[in-house]
């Protein structure tokens, strides 16, 4: 946290609220237990030892810090500003969803905790718990809706692999906001013992901060290479954003740095003009779900209503509430990306760089070769490859026509 | 003397909780009215009630697969103010549905359908600002709930700015699922009479007269819902017969308690 008086850095307010946004709207059940989260993190946060298990586990489990990396040819594909990236699909397990994890599991035990528990879309969420619950030996729950277990295949064996247990979800449209539902009635009747890992910059608070904090290490790292690699800040940095965790991991480090310009990009689905996509902060309204105020698609009832996006770890109905904070006041722009131009940049990128992206920073691709050509050579873009793509391959096939 | 306040005066209260637009809602009001009911919990639809069970969720996705609006909802409960002048009327649902037109817009609404309380399952006391303070003004009592993990230090931030009564949730769980020991029950809520005038009702995992009389026997009111609620889902356009028959059992089983 910045001590700057008009720091972009020193939200939330002691009572979780982003501006408007953010906040503690659970159940009378739940609130001792977030109130006593918030108290055990601001303890943790305070002691040096945490944070050195913290920074250790990052190190030698992760495989942290991940690499910073000048796409050449990419950038000469697409002529204009240089591009860079954020090399966090290079972690353990495959995407950034493990840094916030390790953080939370170890509160997990810190507060005694003896069982966890955690929701998930398209697998990734899942995996990085099951993983850090395999690691300390605490056994782990999985919620997940059952559409997303059919077609997710490949992450239900990882996680039962790593001896989680998966289960289905059939309530309302089985994906990943039911799951999220699930797990909090779940939690609402277990909270003596159950650890709830929430995997994105969402929930009552503390969670929108401790996970931002526990991915902030992104931006850290990314801020320290970047200056000893080019001597400077980059001018733009770009992230997908479905929950808003890797984006805000990137860009809260570098949120007072007022030189360095910063884009998220929301999935457009099949275009912002209909209602199939999962853009929540261009396509949404401001509203009240799971534990948060922010910006939700939802009717003119305040009935939530379902994203698409072929990306499912974008396809959620909200947001977390410091990016509806940071759209409002400006800091941070927004803008949205198709699928078709997502999966024109995934094959691009694979092409360019040997590299096969997640759907998830396809997305972020895609808006970095819309604004290279926009910016002069000299000019400096870094983009977050917040996940890797092998999980998608079978997604892509389908789109692209190729049986496999 | 409110509706609320006299409905709880003269010894246990049964509470009847069903979800708007989910089957015939105004005959099936009606039902748990002859029945003998003395206060009635309408559920406002919402896509993702995260506070409630199987039976719950499924009645609200039956009543939004019809197409339930708030708008349904008011008119549903200004129609029932109109036949019903003198039973205390409750809206109970999610914030997001309560708040999407502004509070205001919904606080006035709910005055003018005649609506005595509202239950905001996800607006804690830490929230209260999002709808507390315009329901005060209206004279609508904000309804809040304790629970099981409501300790002492607590209880007071939950009493302070609610009216009408006090929701006991009995069980740290969801609607309509376990039920909880008579003995937590009657400490728990001698526990919470100490420190309010307010009565208290008890509710989730109550389904049967034999339970509705052993909580009447120590508490203000008896909250039944998801039991209710099944038989809507089970009996369809039938379902007044089915609601009457039960919740006369449970008012007898109130009513006679103590």
């Amino acid at each position: 946290m910045s001590d700057q008086p008009n720091s972009f850095r020193n939200q939330p307010d002691d009572r979780g609220h982003f501006g408007d946004y953010g906040g503690r709207y659970v159940a009378e059940t739940l609130m001792p237990l977030i109130l006593d989260l918030e108290e055990h993190y601001i303890a943790a946060k305070a002691d040096p030892s945490f944070q050195a298990q913290f920074d250790d586990l990052l190190e030698h489990y992760v495989g942290r810090p991940s690499p910073l990396y000048f796409a050449e040819r990419l950038t000469e594909e697409l002529g204009g500003a240089q591009i860079w990236f954020k090399r966090d699909e290079l972690n353990h397990t495959g995407a950034h969803k493990i840094n916030n994890c390790i953080g939370q599991i170890l509160l997990a035990m810190r507060m005694g905790k003896t069982r966890v528990i955690a929701e998930t879309g398209a697998g990734q969420h899942g995996v990085a718990t099951a993983t850090v619950c395999a690691r300390f030996g605490l056994p782990c729950t999985i919620f997940m809706g059952a559409t997303d277990v059919e077609r997710q295949a490949p992450n239900v064996f990882r996680m039962k692999l790593l001896g989680a247990e998966v289960v289905p979800v059939t309530a309302g449209a089985a994906t990943l906001k039911d799951a999220m539902n699930e797990a909090l009635r779940h939690w609402v009747a277990n909270v003596h013992d159950t650890f709830y890992i929430i995997g994105t910059v969402a929930g009552p608070h503390p969670y929108p901060e401790l996970v931002r904090d526990f991915q902030s290490v992104i931006g850290k790292e990314a801020r320290a290479q970047m200056l000893d690699r080019v001597g400077r800040l980059p001018d733009l940095l770009v992230a997908a954003i479905g929950g808003g965790s890797n984006a805000l991991g990137l860009f809260h480090p570098f949120l007072d740095d007022t030189e360095v310009k910063m884009l998220g990009v929301e999935a457009a689905g099949y275009g912002l003009d209909g209602d199939q996509h999962a853009a929540s902060l261009l396509g949404g309204f401001p509203g009240i779900l799971h534990g948060n105020k922010t910006y939700l698609l939802q009717d003119e009832d305040g009935q939530i209503t379902e994203g698409h996006s072929i990306s499912a770890g974008l396809d959620y109905p909200g947001i977390g509430p410091e990016h509806a904070w940071l759209k409002d006041t400006g800091r941070v722009e927004y803008t949205a990306v198709t699928d078709d131009e997502a999966l024109d940049a995934f094959q691009l990128l694979c092409r360019c760089e040997g590299i096969i992206p997640a759907l998830e920073p396809s997305h972020a691709i895609a808006a970095v070769a819309k604004c290279a050509k926009e910016l002069p050579d000299d000019s400096i873009i870094l983009a977050n490859l917040c996940g890797r793509g092998d999980k998608d391959i079978f997604t892509v096939a389908e789109k692209l026509g190729v049986e496999m | 003397m409110s509706r609320l306040s006299e409905a709880f005066a003269g010894g246990p209260a049964l509470v009847c909780f069903i979800t708007a637009g989910d089957g015939d809602t105004a005959a099936n009001l009606d039902a748990l009215v002859e029945g003998g009911a003395d206060v009635i919990e309408l559920g406002m639809p919402f896509t993702d009630p995260m506070a409630d069970g199987p039976a719950i969720q499924e009645a609200n996705l039956r009543s939004l697969g019809k197409g339930t609006t708030t708008r349904d909802v008011l008119m549903i409960a200004n129609e029932f103010r109109a036949r019903h002048r003198h039973i205390p009327l409750v809206l109970m649902g999610y914030a997001n549905t309560m708040i999407r037109r502004g509070p205001d817009w919904f606080v006035d609404e709910c005055k003018g359908c005649g609506v005595d309380g509202v239950i905001c399952v996800d607006i804690p006391p830490e929230e209260d600002a999002e709808l507390g303070p315009a329901l005060r003004a209206a004279g609508i009592a904000p309804i809040r709930l304790a629970t099981p993990t409501t300790d002492a230090a607590r209880l007071p931030a939950v009493l302070d700015g609610s009216s009408g009564f006090l929701y006991y949730v009995s069980v740290a769980g969801i609607t309509g699922k376990q039920q909880a020991a008579i003995e937590s029950i009657e400490a728990n809520v001698s526990r919470i009479k100490q420190s309010t005038e307010l009565p208290v009702a008890v509710g989730f995992g109550v389904r049967t007269p034999e339970q509705a009389a052993d909580i009447a026997k120590l508490a203000d009111g008896v909250v039944v819902g998801s039991a209710l609620v099944e038989l809507v889902g089970k009996h369809g356009v039938k379902a007044p017969e089915a609601l009457r028959g039960l919740t006369s059992a449970l008012a007898n089983a109130v009513h006679s308690a103590r």
